[in-house]
């Protein structure tokens, strides 16, 4: 009885987090709720006999996978959602057809077979469950075992190898990057200097306080963007920094209108942040439009011009390095 | 109850398998195909039981090892990928077409 | 008449030139691969080689002669075995008898006249090495051909005569005529083999052999319409190579090689190639009295046609060309009549060989003198400047027209008479082609060498250096006397009887029978009729048009109008027709079938988006449908 009622409120959440899982536009909640699935998981392990495997469940899965998962999503993105739109004809309406068929047939077939009570493993495991699967493991299966392990080392190896980048060219040393600045200089009129901290020639000495310059008003360059954004969420963005966004922001679309360039123009979809450019870091990050980029879809408000890439600037970091 | 198990089992398969056809970030279709190989593990260790056989769980056993290895690759991969196309989605890696 | 009866049975030889009577074949035949593999590096005495090579298979020719002429007349015919090349069915060997010794003198004897007439007549060629390395295997193959003791020897002889034909017809290839004629021949003639070849297979599926002896001795037992059958194939061969109607077109054409090689190839060997072949197999034509009658049907028709051609030709080549055609039309008809005709056949063919080629080579001479001009309507009045040339020439004429006392009078009036015994119609007929032939070659002679010069101002003709004459007078000292040493008192005939057999009558030579009188007078009205119109007369530059007989006979009797209307022509429709077929029918079921590919493959490749997921679904449906059916049947 007590199996029922765990294993049926169990089912209930594992299903709707797989759907959860599926159905959420945000990676970071598909990964919890392929969390959710799989200590549920573990616990209909441990109902069904399987407390070793219960327990290698979390300790792996929610442990390590789940880590690896969150660790990646992080890489490469928090914020990154995907949009739900379906751009490839006929794909959704036939995974949706085939999925429910699939389950129903395998439904279908499992309920057909008439089963008799199980067996149970208390013959099975008369030393205890995991002597038992010891055994299993390092007599019977010793060779799958061990192979297992020539499949981890090769594994870790692999890891290695993709994650690795060699560098092709020696690193820039503090004189090339000096020249490099100038050259820029030279070429666009960049400052060559390094930017304003923020809170220079301010009344207080805080990373939200831009910098002033000498008749007083806000330098645009030592705006804190990220600051910025949030104050602007919480309402409590000081009017002239909202001021001097606002310009920006002008300055930034009368340059758009005049030269328009592909970076520029490659913003991301409704459901994803724009990318912006950031002159502050150099280089501008070259950003694939994505599929369901529309076309001349601008941030309509600063507010979204406020938003940081996340998606670029790992890989401004990268590219820096 | 083997059955409910079961059909729970098969159920959680096809979700997992609609997931890897409808999501184009690499890491869901990633996770999506974890839920299958989770599915399937439950399956054996239903089957275990119903069998009085403990081979079900050492090859759930297997599978996680596996499953781990996976990931490890799989997820380098994606970073890989990630690193020179910026982007995750896998219907950009859309170029070997007719 | 029976003739295996006369014919002496072959004896086995070894010894003396006999023994080594390969030697023949194998001189000129070493000689042209050494010129030909030799390279330039033979120029300088390539065709002191060639004429080495010529003169020493002469020599070995003339030692076999005089030692068959040692024999009793019973055993003059000795085999020369070499090797067995198919055990039990082909047996390479040779046979000396008197006709294949009359022939190989014939051969290498003129032969090394024209090789050393060509040494001048080439002096400014080029490849004048080239020209005799293929000279060289002419000879080697016309004397395997009449040396063989078997068809299959015969065939691989009369093939390579047919190669060495090409290969010097063609010889001035850069010129699209001479490319032109030497294909003509060869294809003419491979018409003709087929025939041949077809009758050798014919030969050997009734014989279950292909040597002379065998077939002969067995041909008595064969049935008269096998024999037939084999007889009018083998002719169908020998038209081939012999230039008889029907397959008398390439020889004309054929005058585009060098002058020597119409004087060896056209006048005094190849084409006689097709009497040999008929003498040779006479048993078989013996014992098919059709096939006799064919081929001397075709003979006098030849003669007729050739000599018809010839009276309005302008081209001195091609005059000489349709008399030669005429000539040989006489050879077959002897040799068409049997035993009593085979003598007069081989004695006219070797005193034909010496005149033909003394005229061929004062023709060449003459061509020579005149910038290798041929239209004789710019010669005229040559004899004072090309004296030697013209005395030699005109014993040639004198011989072919069948002067009194010249070899041509004895040998072709031989013909005429047994022709008259055997056939009045084809008697008269043959006497009709004498009248014609006095008047052709007269007229050729009085244009060339009487009248006035109607040279181009850029002539400037002189006489050919020595080492062109000295061939023109051994050859017109062959022609003047030959024919009375052959014939009179049947030396000939019974040197050739243990060959081919003989009349059981030998016929004795009267000079004043009734049909020599009228032959006679023929010729001479011809003659007068000739210097009426060409020697008295002014010859024109330009041909006059002519009546349409005139027309008919400048253009070869139609014969080429002829062989296109009824094979080149459906040949082309035919060619076309497959093409077409080929186009719409073949290529249009592949093309429509290769398009019907392409097109659905155009759209089948849409399903490969390059999107992973697409390929995953269909993967996904694959299962469950796998699941599905898997299910349906567990339930059945």
């Amino acid at each position: 009885m007590g199996e029922s009622i765990t294993f049926w409120v169990l089912a209930v959440v594992s299903v709707a987090a797989a759907l959860g899982l599926v159905f959420s536009r945000r990676a970071v909640y598909s990964a919890l709720m392929l969390g959710v699935v799989m200590l549920s998981l573990a616990v209909l392990y441990a109902v069904q006999d399987a407390p070793f495997l219960a327990a290698v469940q979390i300790i792996v899965y929610t442990g390590a996978v789940m880590m690896l998962f969150l660790f990646v999503l992080m890489l490469v993105g928090v914020d990154s959602s995907d949009s739900l739109v379906e751009t490839i004809r006929g794909q959704r309406f036939w995974a949706i057809v085939a999925g429910l068929g699939f389950a129903a047939l395998l439904a279908f077939g499992i309920g057909n077979v008439v089963l008799t009570a199980p067996k149970g493993l208390t013959a099975a495991t008369k030393a205890g469950n995991v002597p038992s699967l010891a055994e299993l493991i390092f007599t019977r299966h010793v060779f799958a075992f061990e192979v297992t392990s020539a499949l981890l080392i090769t594994a870790a190896l692999g890891a290695m190898v993709l994650a690795h980048r060699e560098r092709t060219e020696a690193k820039p040393t503090q004189k090339d990057l000096s020249r490099q600045r100038f050259v820029a200089f030279g070429r666009t009129g960049k400052n060559p200097a390094s930017l304003p901290g923020p809170g220079t020639y301010a009344r207080h000495n805080a990373i939200d306080m831009p910098a002033l310059l000498p008749d007083g008003t806000v330098s645009p360059l030592s705006v804190n963007r990220v600051l910025a954004r949030h104050e602007a969420e919480e309402g409590t963005l000081p009017p002239e920094i909202a001021e001097v966004l606002r310009q920006d922001e002008l300055d930034r679309e009368a340059e758009r209108h005049s030269t328009p360039t592909p970076a520029e123009e490659a913003a991301s979809g409704p459901d994803t942040e724009p990318v912006d450019t950031e002159p502050i870091h150099g280089e501008p990050i070259h950003t694939e439009p994505s599929a369901e980029a529309g076309p001349g879809e601008e941030p309509a408000d600063a507010e979204e011009a406020l938003t940081p890439g996340r998606a670029g600037r790992p890989a401004s970091e990268e590219d820096g390095k | 109850m083997t059955t409910h198990y079961l059909v729970l089992s098969a159920l959680l398969f096809a979700i997992g398998g609609v997931g890897v056809l409808v999501r184009r970030n690499a890491i869901v279709v990633f996770m999506c195909v974890e839920l299958m190989l989770n599915a399937c593990n439950l399956a054996f260790v239903t089957f275990a039981r119903q069998n009085g056989n403990l081979d079900g769980q050492v090859i759930a056993f297997f599978v996680m090892i596996v499953a781990a290895a996976e990931v490890v690759i799989g997820l380098a991969i994606i970073v890989t990928i990630f690193r020179t196309r910026r982007s995750a989605s896998v219907d950009d890696a859309s170029l070997l077409k007719h | 008449m029976e003739p295996a009866s006369h014919v002496a049975s072959i004896i086995a030889h070894s010894g003396g030139a006999i023994g080594v009577a390969w030697l023949m074949i194998a001189f000129p035949l070493i000689g042209a691969a050494a010129l030909l593999l030799g390279g330039r590096a033979s120029d300088k005495y390539g065709h002191l080689l060639g004429v080495l090579m010529a003169v020493a298979s002469f020599v070995v020719a003339a030692l076999a002669f005089f030692q068959v002429l040692g024999f009793q007349p019973g055993e003059r015919r000795r085999g020369v075995p070499l090797y067995d090349f198919i055990p039990g069915i082909a047996k390479v060997g040779l046979l000396v008898d008197p006709l294949s010794i009359s022939f190989c003198l014939l051969i290498t004897f003129v032969g090394s006249l024209i090789h050393i007439y060509s040494i001048g007549y080439m002096s400014h060629d080029p490849a004048r090495r080239r020209f005799f390395a293929y000279l060289n295997l002419f000879v080697a193959a016309m004397l395997l051909l009449v040396l063989a003791d078997n068809y299959v020897g015969l065939f691989v002889g009369w093939e390579g005569v047919g190669l060495a034909s090409y290969l010097l017809i063609g010889f001035w290839q850069h010129k699209p005529s001479a490319a032109t004629a030497a294909k003509k021949a060869f294809i003419v003639n491979r018409v003709g083999d087929f025939g041949l070849l077809i009758g050798i297979f014919t030969i050997f599926a009734t014989f279950h052999s292909l040597a002379f002896a065998d077939v002969f001795s067995a041909a008595g037992g064969a049935s008269s319409g096998t024999l037939t059958a084999i007889g009018l194939l083998l002719l169908v061969g020998a038209c081939g190579k012999s230039a008889q109607l029907p397959l008398q077109s390439w020889l004309l054409d054929a005058m585009e090689g060098p002058t020597p090689v119409s004087a060896l190839i056209h006048a005094a060997t190849m084409v006689t190639a097709g009497v040999y072949l008929i003498v040779r197999s006479g048993p078989i034509f013996q014992g098919a009295e059709a096939a006799q009658l064919v081929v001397t049907i075709v003979g006098v028709a030849t003669l007729l046609a050739g000599a018809i051609i010839g009276t309005a030709k302008d081209d001195i080549k091609k005059a000489l060309a349709g008399s030669t055609m005429s000539q040989i039309g006489y050879m077959v008809l002897a040799a068409g009549i049997g035993p009593a005709g085979y003598a007069f056949a081989i004695a006219h063919l070797i005193t034909h060989g010496f005149f033909k080629a003394d005229l061929f080579l004062g023709a060449g001479s003459v061509m020579h003198g005149m910038n290798d001009e041929v239209n004789m309507r710019k010669y005229g009045g040559l004899r004072k400047v090309m004296p030697i040339t013209f005395v030699t020439f005109l014993i040639g004429y004198l011989a072919i027209i069948g002067f009194p006392l010249l070899s041509g009078y004895f040998t072709k009036d031989g013909i005429i008479e047994v022709a008259m015994e055997h056939n009045a119609i084809l008697g008269w007929l043959a006497v009709l082609g004498a009248g014609i032939t006095g008047f052709y070659m007269s007229r050729l002679v009085f244009m060339t060498f009487f009248g006035a010069r109607r040279w181009e101002p850029t002539a400037h003709p002189h006489e050919s250096p020595a080492v062109m004459t000295w061939p023109l007078i051994i050859l017109s000292i062959g022609a003047l006397g030959l024919g009375a040493f052959l014939i009179i008192g049947n030396r000939f005939m019974t040197f050739l009887a243990p060959a081919v057999g003989a009349p059981e009558e030998l016929p004795s030579f009267n000079p004043f029978t009734a049909t020599g009188l009228v032959t006679l007078a023929l010729v001479a009205i011809g003659v007068a009729f000739a210097w009426f119109r060409y020697g008295a007369a002014e010859v024109p530059a330009v041909a006059p048009r002519g009546s349409f007989l005139t027309t008919f006979a400048r253009r070869d009797l139609y014969g080429d109008a002829l062989n296109e209307a009824l094979f080149m022509r459906p040949g082309q429709w035919l060619t076309r027709l497959a093409v077409f077929f080929d186009n719409r029918g073949i290529d249009g079921l592949v093309n429509g079938l290769a398009a019907f590919i392409g097109g659905s493959s155009g759209r089948m490749r849409r399903i490969q988006t390059g999107f992973v997921r697409s390929y995953a679904l269909s993967i996904f449906v694959g299962a469950a449908l796998l699941a599905g059916a898997w299910l349906v049947v567990g339930n059945l």
